[in-house]
């Protein structure tokens, strides 16, 4: 089994109504850019136009914040959970 | 029957209101683009069925340009970003804070200035920009630092008959020329003062906080600009600026919007200063110029007059086509005005609205 995108219900328009998609590149960095390939809309949601995660975006691979494990250089094995959460912020 | 349109960007969304010709009463719909900032909104009139922009930021999913082909019923964005800066620029987008469409003998051109300091240029009608490469690699550009608001091109000026020049306005950088259509840029800011230099520094060649320009399409050598502290005239396509402030409260401000059919009448909102962002006396008052801002007078009627402190920012002023011509300004506590007797009295068209960024209006025929 690939492992899978798991998007927040804000993201989900932007991937034809899908909550979860199927990711099969070997790292993070380059799920996203085939991401930018077959829904553009929903990549640049993620990451800006120079490839960087948006300021307000946390990736988790499951429990743990890329930030603690290899950023977009995490390794994604086979049947891991990618998850994309907003950041709670704003008053 | 003519239709008006009214389109008004928030801090959390845009808002349309439609009217018949007489204007007397808008239609608002919701707020759409729900939690973005929309900082930049547009009306391409050169189209069958007007083309509405708006520049809107997430603070979550960034920014985008959107568009509406049914009159601000429906908002579509296109499936590739719209506005985005070339990898090897390593800049990103911040947001966009003007759209302008050309003018009619460039029908597909569209404008965008945006934040950080850059012009991007479509030619298919506001789907697809490309960098304007000439201003972005001007030498000048290592020294434009970011205004109050942001490092951003918040003002783009085609000239009504020649699509190879044009006038962008910038904070903190100035106004800059185009002759050669956006291949080469000038400076144009000689006569307008930067009051925080040291004295002998106060009239650098660029570097200046304008905060909005007017020009009248029937008089493209006259360039009206609001800076930070100061309000200023061109009579030369931007070669030399002169002070006109006689009658003003304040010469601080952020917007100025020259009147669709009258080219020696405009319209300013003062602000006492920079360290107080209110209205002079905290009354709200619209001042206007009948000739071309050697005078000024107050304009007060239908508009609160004690205890105001709202401002209007530099693209909350704007105006219709109709006749007579609507004005409207939005305030950043959320209300909307709008006068049909070129400001002698104003009715409130909207409040309790988010504070309000931007405003512009149609009148279709």
């Amino acid at each position: 089994m690939s492992a899978s995108l798991h998007l927040p219900a804000a993201l989900r328009p932007s991937a034809g109504g899908e909550a979860v998609l199927p990711l099969s590149a070997p790292t993070l960095g380059v799920a996203l850019d085939e991401l930018g390939t077959t829904h553009p809309q929903l990549a640049r949601r993620i990451r800006d136009e120079q490839g960087r995660v948006r300021r307000h975006i946390r990736i988790y691979v499951e429990d743990t914040d890329i930030a603690q494990l290899g950023g977009l250089e995490t390794r994604l094995d086979r049947g891991v959970r990618v998850y994309v959460i907003p950041a709670v912020s704003g008053g | 029957m003519a239709e008006s349109v009214l389109l008004i960007g928030t801090s959390k969304g845009v808002m349309v209101g439609h009217s018949d010709q007489h204007r007397r009463s808008w239609d608002l719909r919701p707020l759409e683009l729900m939690m973005s900032e929309v900082y930049g909104v547009g009306i391409d009139l050169r189209r069958p069925v007007p083309r509405l922009f708006a520049g809107a930021t997430s603070e979550h999913w960034g920014p985008s340009l959107f568009h509406s082909d049914d009159l601000g019923r429906t908002w579509k964005e296109p499936e590739a970003a719209p506005v985005a800066f070339p990898k090897e620029t390593g800049t990103s987008l911040i947001r966009v804070w003007q759209v302008q469409p050309a003018t009619d003998k460039e029908p597909d051109v569209v404008y965008a200035g945006v934040e950080p300091h850059a012009l991007f240029r479509s030619e298919d009608g506001g789907e697809t920009f490309s960098l304007v490469e000439g201003l972005y690699n001007h030498p000048h550009r290592a020294e434009w630092v970011p205004g109050g608001g942001g490092a951003c091109l918040h003002t783009v000026v085609p000239h009504p008959d020649d699509p190879e020049r044009m006038l962008v306005a910038l904070s903190a950088g100035g106004v800059y020329r185009t002759e050669d259509g956006g291949k080469s840029w000038e400076a144009a800011n000689q006569g307008i003062q930067s009051y925080w230099m040291p004295e002998e520094q106060r009239f650098p060649e660029f570097g200046q906080c304008v905060h909005k320009l007017g020009m009248h399409p029937s008089r493209p050598e006259r360039l009206l600009a609001q800076n930070h502290f100061g309000v200023y005239r061109s009579d030369d396509y931007g070669h030399s600026w002169q002070a006109i402030e006689a009658g003003l409260p304040s010469n601080f401000g952020f917007t100025v919007l020259v009147h669709p059919h009258q080219p020696d009448t405009a319209f300013l909102f003062p602000l006492q200063a920079d360290v107080e962002r209110m209205p002079p006396d905290r009354r709200c008052r619209v001042y206007r110029t009948r000739d071309g801002g050697d005078s000024w007078e107050p304009l007060s009627n239908g508009l609160p007059q004690s205890g105001y402190h709202a401002v209007v920012l530099r693209d909350g002023f704007s105006a219709d086509s109709g006749e007579p011509a609507g004005l409207y300004f939005g305030t950043r506590d959320g209300e909307v005005y709008q006068s049909l007797n070129d400001g002698d009295s104003w009715d409130l068209v909207a409040s309790h609205l988010p504070p309000v960024l931007t405003v512009r209006a149609a009148y279709l025929a």
